[in-house]
């Protein structure tokens, strides 16, 4: 599986650690945030604001460098606008793979 | 240059921050986490420039544009490349960027806002040509293509239609000459009649009430001519 990288960071960054380190900060704060909405709207099975939490965890996904996990994260925002779950357990494992790396920062 | 930035997500207010302290002629005045704090704080203060996130609970970024008065220029911000074509009704939007966002396309997108200028009394958008805004795209079957400004020779109103004549090709949008009329460099387009805008580089010759550009006989009106004789070089 694909794994998140710090490359987008890196560069944003360059030497500006203190930059770094915030971005990284808002990273270690939003990220569960962020996953934990879309958990909740996922359970409530309101798929269309599931849907806009995808949307929005896709730029947290693209920031980690997660090239091919952002179009299975795009499929999967388009099939829960029409109602539709497939690829949830694929987007899933995507969120853990993140969680775990940003956890480990 | 007074700026604010409206995005839901810490994570792209602090990244367009960070992109902004390259630039010392534009100053944050504010950020926004959602659209309806941003509204209240323009009924009290004005900005030139706004980024601006079109995902947002509650209120979109669309929706904001649709509810303020006399919008300033406006970058969107988004992770959604699907919302181009619908970016392009709004005259005061001046670039779409798509998250995440690099330099070189903050760079660019800044560069754009700067080619705007903006009359003080109407809040008329004028676009000012740059040797750095020498494209515009046109929305055709939902595809964007780029057209070269100077290789614009003509464009038609055909009802709810333009008809863009390039030198290599021909292209039909849904568009009014008003529209484009705003994004073509002034000094390089005149339009000579209420159906017709030319690039007047492109003249070959001229009659009574007529140019001739490429194979198309243009009709000039008789109000048009003035300004249009003004433009020539003549012996």
């Amino acid at each position: 599986m694909e794994q998140p990288n710090l490359n987008y960071i890196n560069e944003l960054s360059g030497d500006n650690l203190d930059f770094k380190n915030k971005i990284i900060g808002i990273l270690k704060k939003e990220l569960p945030d962020e996953i934990a909405v879309y958990s909740q709207e996922y359970i409530n099975a309101n798929y269309l604001l599931t849907a806009q939490s995808v949307h929005k965890l896709k730029h947290k996904i693209s920031i980690l460098g997660l090239e091919k996990s952002y179009y299975i994260a795009e499929e999967y925002e388009n099939n829960l606008k029409n109602n539709s779950t497939n690829l949830n357990a694929d987007f899933e494992n995507i969120l853990k793979c993140m969680q775990d790396f940003v956890s480990h920062l | 240059m007074n700026c604010i930035i409206i995005d839901d997500e810490e994570m792209a207010r602090a990244i367009i921050a960070q992109f902004i302290t390259n630039y010392s002629d534009i100053n944050i005045a504010n950020q926004f986490s959602n659209a309806l704090q941003a509204i209240k704080y323009l009924n009290q203060n004005d900005v030139d420039l706004i980024f601006l996130d079109i995902h947002m609970p509650d209120f979109t970024g669309f929706d904001f544009i649709q509810t303020i008065k006399n919008p300033p220029k406006i970058i969107l911000v988004t992770s959604d490349k699907n919302f181009a074509i619908e970016a392009f009704e709004y005259e005061c939007i001046v670039d779409y960027l798509v998250k995440p966002i690099t330099e070189d396309r903050f760079q660019k997108a800044i560069q754009k806002a700067n080619a705007y200028q903006f009359n003080s009394s109407s809040l008329e958008k004028a676009v000012v040509a740059e040797d750095n805004v020498k494209e515009f795209y046109v929305n055709i079957d939902r595809r964007l293509i780029k057209i070269e400004m100077a290789s614009v020779n003509i464009v038609e109103a055909k009802g709810d239609y333009i008809h863009i004549k390039t030198e290599g090709k021909n292209y039909i949008v849904h568009s009014t000459l008003k529209k484009i009329e705003d994004k073509l460099p002034k000094d390089l387009f005149l339009k000579v009649h209420r159906s017709f805008i030319i690039n007047t580089k492109k003249i070959i010759d001229i009659e009574d009430n007529s140019v001739l550009i490429a194979k198309d006989v243009i009709p000039v009106s008789r109000a048009n001519r003035p300004e249009l004789m003004k433009r020539l070089n003549l012996l």
